[in-house]
């Protein structure tokens, strides 16, 4: 997880350094071992403490009915015999929950491909274009970045309400790009700015436009910051439900859908434990695989 | 660089300069406007009408938020966030990096801690629910803190007992007292029953009718009880000792003049008892009631249980930031300071932390603003029936608004109010940005 500090122009500013290679005797690195061993006991206590609730989900999950309501998740470790599928063939025969999985992916999809796109449209104008009031207009952005979606959630509720968007997966997806927008606007500009300015001049002087200037030249440049910024606004949606519980009565993402079930806590755990972890295991392959420009664009934003 | 071979010229007048940078804005600014400026200034026109929007109240709502009890529990415990959460996510985030760097599986260990990062609150919450059931058969807090208290809690092995006889009087939680006198020389039987089969083991001595001794007080504490049932009070074949039991023998006043443990097959014997009436009593001690579980999600601990669900979220993010802060640190000043004899953990107090505090200020406020919109979490991890103990400030906002109250005039005033916690952090935001900028 080597944060670089490419994308951090904003908040934090943290440049790595390489370490200097200390030539090191095998004597020495014996005993610097030994002396950390209780240290990597520690860590390695922490790590599985960490580790123990996402697993004990998966476990659960895996329980038999006759166990589920009566046991922990330790029973299939013990007796690894008894974890069965059948909690995860039943969820995927289950139509509300597999609706419920397929209005997530397009609330998920679609708005982060639109927050990308608006997002990166108004940081190049705020980087490179020269307009009346741009730096007034950026403060007010960066204003917006701690404003809480509930102060909203009401008039947006009546206006839905008023032009049949309430209750659609588009009304989420335009929610969604709004709240995102001050910090994609904020980590887009802040990426741009970082452009040489030469290499933008340079296209200019060739009298290439402001539209082709954007898409040949400040996109494939900006790919880093664009990565961070849909992974951010991927796993923000994914992961939303008071956004989804608000405007939403039967299109119902997988947390409003499972939400609905933990009302009766308990007896249903068979359903909840499988649907709750395939809900998090999806944002965390993105996570895992992309994990380097999440961290990216958590150290150029972190106010968010 | 691709775009410099683009040699096209193109014309431009001053207006389509302007048009310009407003084409690259305006989906943006619709965006903001529509769903966030102006829904803003709606809410805080709203906040001041009651709850149908026709009647206009000044601050009646306001009022509302300050006289209202479980508005007012909301306030108390966003309080109790603001001034826990950041500061231990923080400390934690801080420790954790410190102690990473010195490991060589850093970032499997950074991997692991980080990871909740990408599971919702929702999500994080329901595992959290499932860690924190009060049966320690299910819960694994509870099933931890079982074994430890299995393991050290004292008292004995047996859990549940009731006297054979009219003769022993008592419970297990008070012990059991044999109602007849005893002297020197006496024998005292101890029968007991209901005992749950599998806390005596299977091995376990007969029980032996006790024999007097000259000087002494002997007895036998047992199971009075065999398969068929056997004649309550006797001694018989069959029936098998309680070993390892405490027994007391209390003077005329009831206080406890010596203490003996049974031996396997359930004797036991007090030397040299003097003259005198003695009571024998089977101690309180050789019992031991069952660990029932914590309720985690009751009243009382349902906030403390949120919010380690919470910490155990946001630790990684704090580790993430600051690890990235302490790897610009210059190596150059932490070796001078170790060369000038600084121990490690003046080195960590005198030159790490004061040069990460910009760094550990940028954490600890981004977790303020995040505590102070903490929502899913408490929905998921609290059962309904400690949701009013468990309230925040965003949300009692939801609730009352969209959770049956439907109060859309307090509702809002409840936002505002929530919105008006973080300007402090939005003017500060604003400052750093400007200065950053010069």
């Amino acid at each position: 997880m080597s944060a670089s500090g490419e994308a951090a122009g904003g908040a934090v500013a943290v440049r790595p350094r390489a370490r200097a290679a200390h030539p090191e005797s095998r004597a020495a690195r014996i005993g610097r071992l030994v002396a950390r061993g209780p240290l990597n006991i520690l860590l390695i206590v922490i790590a599985v403490l960490w580790l123990v609730p996402t697993l004990g989900l998966l476990f659960t999950s895996l329980l038999p009915a006759s166990e589920i309501t009566t046991s922990g998740w330790w029973k299939v470790v013990g007796q690894p015999s008894i974890a069965t599928f059948e909690n995860y063939s039943a969820l995927f025969d289950n139509r509300d929950i597999m609706d419920a999985l397929w209005t997530t992916v397009q609330i998920a999809v679609g708005n982060t491909v639109l927050l990308v796109i608006v997002a990166s449209l108004a940081g190049y104008a705020f980087a490179w274009l020269d307009f009346p009031g741009r730096d007034w207009l950026f403060v007010v952005v960066i204003g917006l970045l701690v404003v809480p979606l509930q102060v909203a959630l009401i008039p947006i509720f009546s206006l839905y309400n008023d032009t049949g968007l309430f209750d659609t997966v588009l009304g989420l997806v335009l929610f969604h790009v709004a709240f995102g927008l001050p910090f994609g606007i904020f980590l887009m500009r802040n990426f741009f700015a970082g452009i040489p300015r030469d290499i933008l001049e340079s296209a200019r002087i060739d009298g290439a436009s402001e539209a082709r200037i954007f898409v040949r030249l400040i996109l494939p440049l900006g790919l880093p910051a664009i990565a961070s910024l849909a992974i951010f606004q991927f796993l923000w949606t994914w992961n939303d439900l008071i956004v989804a519980l608000t405007f939403g009565r039967d299109t119902q993402p997988l947390t409003v859908a499972i939400f609905s079930q933990t009302r009766q806590f308990g007896s249903n755990i068979d359903l909840i434990a499988p649907a709750s972890f395939l809900s998090l295991a999806i944002p965390l392959v993105v996570f895992l695989a992309f994990q380097r420009y999440f961290v990216q664009g958590m150290l150029a934003g972190s106010v968010k | 660089m691709e775009a410099a071979t683009v040699t096209r010229r193109r014309g431009g007048g001053r207006g389509r300069a302007r048009l310009v940078p407003l084409l690259f804005l305006a989906p943006a600014l619709i965006f903001l406007v529509v769903w966030v400026i102006y829904p803003t200034i709606w809410t805080i026109g709203r906040s001041f009408f009651d709850r149908d929007g026709g009647t206009f109240v000044w601050f009646d709502n306001y009022q509302e938020i300050f006289t209202t009890d479980t508005l007012l529990t909301a306030i108390r415990n966003n309080v109790i966030w603001v001034a826990v959460v950041p500061a231990l996510v923080t400390a934690i985030g801080l420790i954790f990096a410190v102690l990473t760097e010195r490991v060589r599986w850093s970032t499997a260990f950074k991997t692991a801690v980080f990871m909740p990062m990408a599971i919702s609150l929702f999500a994080a919450g329901v595992i959290w629910r499932i860690m924190d059931e009060k049966d320690p058969a299910q819960g694994t807090v509870n099933a931890v803190i079982k074994v430890f208290d299995d393991a050290f809690g004292g008292g004995g092995a047996v859990t549940a007992a009731q006297s054979s006889t009219p003769q022993l009087t008592g419970s297990i939680s008070s012990g059991f007292v044999l109602r007849t006198p005893l002297r020197a020389g006496d024998t005292a039987v101890l029968g007991l029953t209901a005992i749950p089969p599998d806390e005596i083991p299977r091995d376990a001595p007969d029980a032996q009718q006790p024999s007097a001794e000259a000087g002494a007080i002997t007895g036998t504490v047992w199971r009075d009880f065999k398969p068929g049932g056997g004649r309550p009070g006797v001694v018989e074949p069959g029936e098998q000792g309680i070993g390892g039991a405490t027994l007391e023998l209390r003077d005329n006043g009831g206080g406890v003049v010596a203490t003996t443990s049974s031996e396997p097959d359930g004797s036991f014997a007090f030397d040299d008892v003097g003259s005198g009436q003695f009571r024998v009593a089977i101690a309180s001690s050789t019992f031991t009631t069952p660990f029932e579980g914590v309720s985690w999600l009751g009243e009382k601990l349902i906030t403390p249980a949120v919010m380690i669900a919470y910490i155990w979220v946001w630790a990684g993010f704090a580790m993430v930031i600051i690890a990235a802060g302490l790897s610009a640190i210059s190596r150059e000043v932490l070796e001078a300071a170790r060369t000038d004899g600084a121990t490690e953990w003046q080195v960590f107090r005198r030159v790490t932390v004061p040069m990460l505090a910009p760094v550990l200020s940028v954490v600890f406020i981004t977790m303020i603003i995040n505590v102070l919109k903490v929502f899913d979490i408490i929905l998921s991890v609290a059962p309904q029936s400690s949701q009013d103990d468990a309230n925040v400030i965003a949300l009692a906002m939801w609730r009352t608004s969209f959770g049956g109250v439907n109060d859309f005039g307090l509702g809002s005033a409840i936002a505002v109010f929530l919105f008006l916690l973080v300007i402090p952090v939005l003017a500060l935001n604003i400052r750093r940005f400007k200065r950053e900028e010069g």
